[in-house]
């Protein structure tokens, strides 16, 4: 009798503040891969599920904008290694969710595995880049600096499972915000492959938050949260402009969704950025 | 001489002689039309308002109401002028032209200096030495970027966005049309410009200006009128991005009714903002500054220092020395060289200052207010001061906008932290401290778009101002305020 191993599949959960919990709601929905067989049964998060991780992200936050801009390179250049050690199984989630060939797959966990290292690489950067001292007319020491929104809400593009993922979370991380992001509701799994990698690459519980699920259901709550700062609105389909009204209750940041956007462009960067001003006296 | 007879003597109230300035240098016109393509016209249903002295309820001039065909005209104006003359001048051409408006703001700045006064009720000592020189160094500053946006950090050959709406409040009437028109023109964009309906009138003698430096006709277009001809530009399709500074409460609705459009949006709103006092801030200055922080402008700031936060080991001391300093400010005639605090903008400010003071009583807030002498006609609010506030006050969470300071204490500066960032809001803060790491500790710590140590309320054209969080968003001043008016 011939032997084949029977794999052993994953259940797909949740991250929030650093755990891998099933919805609270206990509901699941099926993922098919492109071309529409079933592939897996993910976590499908409810508003509830947003509630917590956006508590969980505020908790956060202030830890780790303390921490230094050195610390927090390090911490995204961890995930580029992690990552890298897992390229093959993030090109097989791609290829999947995808529908588009092993090589294809792989060039895009290439450029997301760059892009985290781009990333990396800003966090000591943006300081002197977007800020700066100011020559104001009297005896003052003047400075800006950038500084986060804080807890940054983010509907993950729904095509770019992978590559789309790491540009929309990454960027204001990167800025000292934490994240709370809705994934790709039919295509979910590289993100969640990417999360548990968050997990064991210091990111500290709270840091980045993921849910998946509908997004249409989820996203309202994320857009009218009044603790939430701001919002990534790029996987929004056509609810975008009626999210972007929820957005206004708090007065939020809204980034819109653009095409053809450049890649070095450091929009996504400035998107959750605040300049703070310094005026101190001068004086003997 | 006790701390009493000090503050009831001769001394201490310090009677100074008038000191007038002359209301004709104004040079005001008995009524005035609306700046479309580069002349003065009639608003095309004929409607007009009346602009007041605040001072004495006195008219000064009737205005234009703008209505949406008004609007539409002006819109229509200002991107023929983008077509077909601004986008395609060079940045060193419109660098002049900005440096033009700079130095006409200065020939006639005594002039402006009074219109202002005159319209919005401020004092003329600000008039003449804030809102007039700063407008004028926003021109000067802006104008030389206008030739170096390669160099301002947003990519090689930055473009503009187009038509920009722009829609200023009535506290520094001027200075807000030169924070949001010198940027805007430099990036390359031309403008529709809605002044406050109670302040119209320095804008409009800004439009003179831009005839004597002859920027091009439609460039710069000024539709005067009320809420619905703000409404009208916010509305407006062919309008590329929407500039707004007033309340939390309209920008909030701005933000919603731009949501369905690709318009670019900036926000400059409200704020509640905190001044905190450790016990080791040098005392004469601080209280200088506590009182500059909150009554500059009767407290018509966005950015004003509205809730003190005092260490509690010299709270009983500053709270003794601040209702002094309050008694001896100057409140009268906005027009006298010698007056501190002048007269509430509008008898509808007026309204809500006594409205909200009120809840400070009956909430349980003690009450100082100086006793100075109100003038009988106009719109006049005593500089007030109220001790044991508690966060949960209405004075101590909503944006009074006038000459009222809520007076808080607290013991560590992480209570102090925790206090000021306790609001919705988050503008501007001040920090008072001889102690620069612990002044630099506290200022990482606040959520605030601008923070003054051992000063406050200080602008200039070469530094951010903005807010966060409920404050709005988006930069006016420096580098940074260039990006709200580039496509990048």
């Amino acid at each position: 009798m011939s032997e084949d191993r029977v794999d052993v599949r994953k259940t797909y959960k949740l991250l929030i503040n650093g755990a891998f919990p099933r919805s609270e709601s206990g509901r699941s929905y099926e993922v098919a891969t492109a071309e529409g067989a079933f592939w897996a049964n993910v976590a499908q998060g409810s508003r509830k599920d947003v509630r917590d991780a956006v508590v969980a992200a505020r908790a956060a936050q202030a830890k780790w904008w303390s921490a230094t801009a050195y610390n927090r390179g390090q911490v995204i250049y961890r995930l580029a290694e992690m990552a890298e050690s897992r390229r093959t199984e993030l090109g097989e989630h791609v290829a999947v969710a995808e529908g588009i060939d092993g090589g294809e797959a792989e060039a895009a966990v290439s450029r997301s595995i760059d892009r985290i290292v781009w990333y990396a690489g800003w966090t000591d950067k943006i300081t002197q880049v977007l800020g700066g001292a100011n020559p104001v007319a009297g005896p003052f020491f003047n400075f800006s600096l950038p500084t986060p929104s804080g807890v940054v809400g983010v509907l993950a593009p729904q095509d770019s499972s992978l590559e789309g993922f790491v540009d929309s979370v990454l960027g204001p991380i990167c800025a000292g915000n934490t994240v709370v992001v809705v994934a790709s509701e039919r295509r979910p799994t590289p993100a969640i492959l990417l999360g548990e990698m968050s997990a064991t690459s210091d990111f500290p519980p709270g840091l980045l938050n993921i849910i998946t699920g509908y997004t249409a259901e989820l996203s309202p709550t994320l857009a009218s949260h009044e603790d939430v700062d701001g919002i990534d609105l790029e996987g929004a389909g056509e609810d975008a402009n009626d999210l972007a009204s929820a957005a206004a209750g708090s007065i939020k940041r809204v980034l819109r969704p653009r095409t053809n956007e450049d890649p070095s462009s450091l929009r996504r960067l400035r998107a959750f950025v605040e300049t703070s001003t310094v005026w101190h006296t001068i004086g003997q | 001489m006790t701390e009493h007879d000090l503050a009831n003597s001769q001394l201490g109230s310090l009677s100074y002689d008038p000191a007038l300035e002359s209301a004709s240098i104004a040079r005001l016109r008995a009524s005035y039309g609306l700046f479309i393509d580069g002349s003065f016209t009639d608003a095309s249903a004929h409607e007009r308002f009346v602009t007041l002295n605040p001072a004495n309820e006195t008219t000064l001039a009737t205005v234009a109401q703008a209505s949406s065909a008004d609007v539409d005209r002006a819109v229509a104006a200002a991107r023929r002028a983008y077509d077909t003359v601004w986008s395609k001048t060079t940045g060193a051409q419109r660098a002049k032209y900005l440096f033009r408006i700079a130095r006409l703001i200065q020939e006639r700045a005594r002039e402006l200096a009074v219109v202002e006064t005159l319209d919005n009720g401020k004092p003329i000592r600000e008039s003449r030495d804030v809102d007039i020189p700063l407008a004028a160094a926003h021109f000067f500053y802006y104008a030389g970027w206008a030739d170096k946006l390669d160099h301002a950090g947003f990519g090689a050959d930055p473009q503009p966005l187009g038509v920009a709406g722009q829609i200023i409040p009535w506290n520094f009437p001027l200075l807000m049309a030169a924070w949001k028109l010198a940027p805007a023109l430099a990036a390359g964009n031309t403008c529709v410009l809605k002044p406050a309906e109670t302040t119209p009138l320095s804008a409009l003698v800004l439009a003179e200006i831009l005839q004597q430096a002859e920027l091009p006709a439609g460039v710069v277009n000024i539709v005067t009128g009320d809420g619905s001809t703000g409404a009208a530009l916010v509305d407006h399709p062919d309008v590329d991005k929407i500039a707004f500074t007033g309340s939390t409460e309209v920008g909030r609705l701005i933000q919603q009714r731009v949501a369905s459009s690709a318009k670019r949006l900036t926000l400059e709103l409200g704020g509640k903002g905190a001044n905190i006092v450790f016990e080791d801030a040098p005392i004469d200055e601080m209280i200088e500054g506590i009182i500059d922080g909150i009554f500059f402008n009767q407290g018509h700031v966005c950015c004003a220092g509205s809730r003190l936060l005092v260490q509690e080991s010299v709270a009983d001391e500053v709270l003794r020395r601040l209702v002094r300093r309050v008694e001896q400010l100057r409140v009268g005639d906005p027009l006298d060289k010698n007056t501190d605090v002048g007269a509430i903008n509008s008898a509808a400010q007026l309204e809500r200052i006594k409205e909200l003071t009120a809840f400070g009583e009956s909430e349980g807030a003690t009450r100082y207010t100086s006793s100075c002498v109100l003038p009988e006609s106009g719109y006049w609010f005593a500089p007030t001061v109220f001790a044991d506030v508690s966060q949960s006050h209405r004075i101590a969470r909503e944006e009074i906008f006038g000459p009222v300071l809520s007076v808080l204490t607290f013991r560590t500066p992480e209570e102090a932290v925790a206090k000021a960032n306790n609001t919705k809001y988050g503008l501007a803060c001040g920090v008072w401290s001889e102690k620069g790491s612990r002044t630099l500790w506290v200022a990482e710590r606040l959520r605030a778009g601008v923070i003054w140590a051992n000063t406050y309320n200080r602008f200039d054209p070469t530094s951010p101002f903005g807010g966060v969080r409920e404050s709005g968003f988006g930069r006016e001043g420096g580098r940074h305020g260039l990006e709200a008016y580039l496509n990048v």
